[in-house]
């Protein structure tokens, strides 16, 4: 029932100070607590000690804010298929186990502290063309828009990525290519998507490029993807890429114009 | 009109418009003031939270053309709880042609609430809904779908009729990305601006009007002034006074409540739901209690033993020897009885000892007839990662196994107390989403809290705040670097010091946990006199305590969430006490709010509309000290208060 492992975490005070693993003894560690609920217990040992306690982020614990995400013995969110950082149960380790954590590790989320990284570029990709314009209050009827379930299970499928960055940590390049083709996906699959998708999928993936590593299809994004997401929506972002390229709407009016004119 | 003869406070202005219930909000927005597109970036609008109310009025008002600020205390907009909510989204489209309507869904949520909102809010509500699931649907929210491609409902708790509209079990999830995209689009376009990981520590008043509000920078501490023609807040609800709650573990009071100390009314704090299916507590060690949506309801019975002390597992009780007390005692809705009804059945179960699994403090919800009836492929299509999230959790497989299920705080039907237009009663202070008192009266029916969240900010809010905002149009924002902003920014200076200074020798968590006991056992789902006044008592002592033996270690100028913690657990003390008093104050039992001493010889839940039929809005008097009670009197022209029966 109860086990005492070893923690070796990665502090770090602050963006630009030097980090360096910290060994702690954790003793009467419960296996129903989640990973999380034991780094609670660390906390309050060592706040009880008088030492500053580990900073992560974490929200809803219950896998789905994309909150919370450590490294685990080299693997994003730990041993399991499937599961966010909140979600791992300590039944899931053995007594005298020797446990390493660390925070994400890509240039594009710098450390903020400890275990803690931000992610605003992932923000700043969606911002950049992951939406379908529909200003509020001019919709139709929702019903006149017929979707085969099989579309919408797609688009469902891509959509359910939380937006954690495991993919990011867990890529040797450092590429976003997951999170965004999921997004570019759950769209541009969508007959909603359809009027910005030659642009969407554009604008994407040049503010992903700017900011992060290349895919040369290595696919450990895939295998550590707490929401499941498959790498067929990379292929699929691709593909809207390099249609996109010939496709460019506005470049298509301006030779209109100019033939126009002559 | 309603019998009661309650004297309401003729200083709480409702603003209800006249006229027949379904022309009121129509009417409403045609004589609201407009403000003209060329005029509407000239006024700042403030808007804390991102959730789903507030996503999708900084979208909407960006949208418009008000120049926005956006705050929220995740690194994403996208991270806001609304994130969790499973089920699904209410709306009176009657797609399924079952008898639904605009004024069924009105009805449902008036009754469901136990006559205690307002009809003309609700009424705009339920008009409403359509529309969300409209806007959504163009947004590229992926709806469950029927093969022929038309959207798919399920149903819910406390209504007759199919009207829930759903994205799997991630329904909220895809709500609040369709909202946070189209704030994302917002953010890009410029009319937006977004502030992550800061959190609002007061709310800045200037001639008794909102101006702005003061926030610290998570990141590096930085304490600011931000200032604005209006003020929204839609920080979300106060499950976590608890401690254990469904809520995320970020949740807190503490924006509302410090707009609640510099004036605005808190409104109902004792009504609070505790929502029947989640998962029971494990250990000591448990930080927040998980929701099993209660669309499993549809599908899973409920049942118990019926012997105390029932030893044996699952599989080898007799059916005979099972209680399914929901269908026992409430034929006509069975197990799909309104959340707060559910709750208490169990908990008669459980605390008569005939609660289940090792630590008896559960009931069953038991999935073998439906596996039976249905097959095991559709049982997983339709709740398959719920189903997942339960073995994940507990180690056992639903599948064979039944779930086992307790009540837990769910979410907070009380809250700052606003008019119609959902501004409070400081002028220029809005607030949306659970964050208000508004639309639910007493108890919230399930997928009501997306139907609100999305209804105030992307319906409502838009068409009433710029009412406020015509009013003010030629008038320049406060000076941020004036008086009023100077010394409420050192006022929050002086309270992070404090927090750093203090260097007691118990944890936050500690008070927090400490707090959470107070709570659930005399503020949670039965209450009576002796236990709140008790309560009441021990919360203030409480107090005293957190402010003399609270430790915080580290710095106010990085990355400190302990001290984010301090904050919040200071608030959440001060709320119990308002949250005792109320309850106290409420001699009847009505929705989430039971008290002992008033519940028919059958144990439901006995209301006392002569003397209650008000909303309890609380005027803050001082720390330590008793709020002052204005009441609005609550009338009830079209739907006839009855004893709600679900039998």
């Amino acid at each position: 029932m109860s086990m005492n492992l070893t923690l070796k975490v990665w502090r770090q005070a602050g963006a630009t100070a030097a980090g360096d693993f910290e060994t702690y003894q954790v003793p009467g560690v419960n296996e129903d607590m989640s990973f999380l609920e034991m780094l609670d217990v660390v906390n309050e040992q060592l706040i009880g000690d008088g030492r500053e306690p580990i900073a992560f982020d974490h929200d809803c614990r219950e896998g789905i804010c994309g909150s919370c995400g450590v490294v685990i013995n080299g693997r994003p969110h730990g041993p399991l298929q499937g599961v966010t950082t909140c979600q791992l149960h300590m039944r899931n380790y053995r007594d005298g186990d020797t446990i390493v954590v660390e925070p994400w590790r890509a240039a594009a989320f710098p450390v903020i502290r400890d275990l803690v990284v931000d992610r605003s570029a992932f923000d700043r990709i969606i911002q950049a063309g992951g939406y379908i314009t529909a200003p509020t209050g001019g919709a139709r009827d929702a019903n006149l828009t017929l979707i085969p379930k099989a579309v919408a299970d797609v688009a469902m499928d891509a959509a359910a990525c939380i937006g954690c960055g495991a993919c990011v940590a867990a890529c040797p390049n450092s590429a976003a290519n997951l999170f965004t083709g999921a997004k570019i996906t759950a769209l541009n699959v969508l007959p909603q998507g359809q009027p910005e998708r030659w642009a969407r999928v554009a604008a994407m993936v040049d503010r992903m490029e700017d900011q992060f590593g290349s895919c040369t299809n290595y696919t450990e994004c895939e295998a550590v993807c707490p929401a499941g997401i498959s790498v067929n929506v990379i292929a699929k972002m691709n593909r809207d890429y390099l249609k996109s390229r010939f496709k460019d709407r506005r470049s298509l009016i301006r030779q209109a114009d100019v033939a126009d004119e002559a | 009109m309603s019998q009661t003869q309650i004297a309401g406070d003729p200083a709480l202005k409702s603003n209800i418009p006249a006229g027949p219930l379904a022309e009121k909000w129509d009417g409403h927005r045609f004589s609201t003031k407009l403000v003209a597109p060329q005029n509407r970036r000239r006024f700042q609008v403030i808007i804390v939270g991102t959730g789903l109310a507030g996503a999708a009025a900084a979208a909407t008002l960006g949208e418009q053309g008000y120049a926005v600020k956006s705050f929220c205390f995740q690194d994403s907009p996208r991270r806001a709880h609304s994130i969790a909510a499973q089920g699904g989204i209410n709306a009176a489209k009657n797609y399924k042609n079952d008898g639904d309507s605009v004024y069924r869904l009105f009805y449902d949520t008036i009754k469901g609430g136990d006559y205690r909102a307002r009809e003309a809010n609700v009424h705009r509500l339920a008009q409403v809904s359509t529309q969300i699931i409209d806007q959504c649907a163009a947004q590229g929210v992926p709806f469950a779908r029927e093969y022929g491609g038309l959207l798919d409902n399920r149903s819910f708790g406390g209504a007759q009729v199919s009207r829930t509209f759903y994205a799997r079990g991630q329904t909220g999830q895809q709500l609040e990305l369709g909202a946070y995209q189209a704030l994302s689009r917002q953010i890009e376009l410029g009319t937006v601006t977004m502030y992550n990981r800061h959190e609002m520590l007061d709310l800045v008043l200037k001639d008794g009007r909102a101006v702005g509000i003061i926030v610290r920078d998570l990141v590096t501490g930085e304490i600011s002034s931000h200032s604005a023609h209006a003020v929204v807040l839609a920080t979300g609800g106060y499950s976590n006074v608890f401690y254990l709650s469904t809520g995320a573990k970020g949740c807190n009071v503490t924006a509302i409540w410090r707009a609640h100390k510099k004036g605005a009314y808190f409104a109902n704090p004792c009504y609070t739901q505790i929502h029947p299916t989640c998962i029971p507590q494990s250990g000591d060690y448990q930080s927040k209690l998980t929701l099993m949506s209660e669309s499993l309801r549809n599908d899973g019975r409920v049942w118990s033993a019926t012997k105390q002390g029932e030893s044996r597992r699952a599989s080898e009780i007799p059916d005979s020897e099972r209680d399914y007390f929901l269908e026992r005692r409430y034929p006509a809705f069975a197990n799909l009885v309104p959340r707060d009804v559910a709750s208490r059945a169990a908990k008669l179960q459980v605390d008569q000892g005939f609660g289940v699994g090792e630590l008896h403090n559960g009931v069953y919800l038991d999935f073998r007839d439906a596996i039976q009836r249905l097959g095991r492929t559709v049982v997983e299509q339709r709740y398959g990662n719920l189903f997942d999230m339960y073995a994940n959790i507990t180690g056992d497989d639903p599948y064979s196994v039944p779930m086992r299920i307790y009540p837990a705080p769910h979410y907070t039907m009380g809250g700052l107390w606003v008019d119609y237009n959902l501004m409070s009663n400081v002028p220029g202070l809005f607030v949306a989403g659970e964050a208000n008192f508004s639309d639910h009266g007493a108890n919230r029916l399930g997928a009501s809290a997306l139907m609100q969240g999305l209804a105030d900010g992307y319906f409502v809010l838009p068409a009433t705040l710029p009412g406020e905002l015509a009013n003010q149009l030629g008038t320049p924002v406060a000076d941020p670097n004036g008086p009023e902003f100077r010394d409420a920014e050192q006022a929050v200076r002086d309270e992070v010091s404090k927090f750093l200074s203090i260097n007691g020798k118990q944890t936050v968590d500690t008070f927090h946990r400490k707090l959470g006991k107070i709570m659930w056992e005399n503020c949670g789902m039965a209450r009576n006199a002796a236990g709140l006044k008790q309560a009441r008592e021990d919360i203030v002592a409480l107090r005293e305590e957190f402010w003399s033996d609270v430790k915080v270690l580290g710095s106010g100028n990085t990355l400190n969430q302990s001290l984010e913690k301090a904050g919040r657990v200071a608030d959440f003390i001060e709320l119990g006490a308002l949250m005792c008093q109320d309850a106290l104050d409420r001699e009847e039992s009505c929705g989430g709010h039971f008290r002992e001493e008033h519940q028919t010889p059958d144990g439901e839940a006995l209301r006392d509309d002569d003397n209650y039929a008000y909303v309890a809005a609380w005027e803050y008097q001082g720390a330590g000290k008793l709020a002052n009670l204005h009441k609005e009197a609550l009338e009830f022209e079209y739907v006839h208060p009855s004893q709600r029966s679900y039998k």
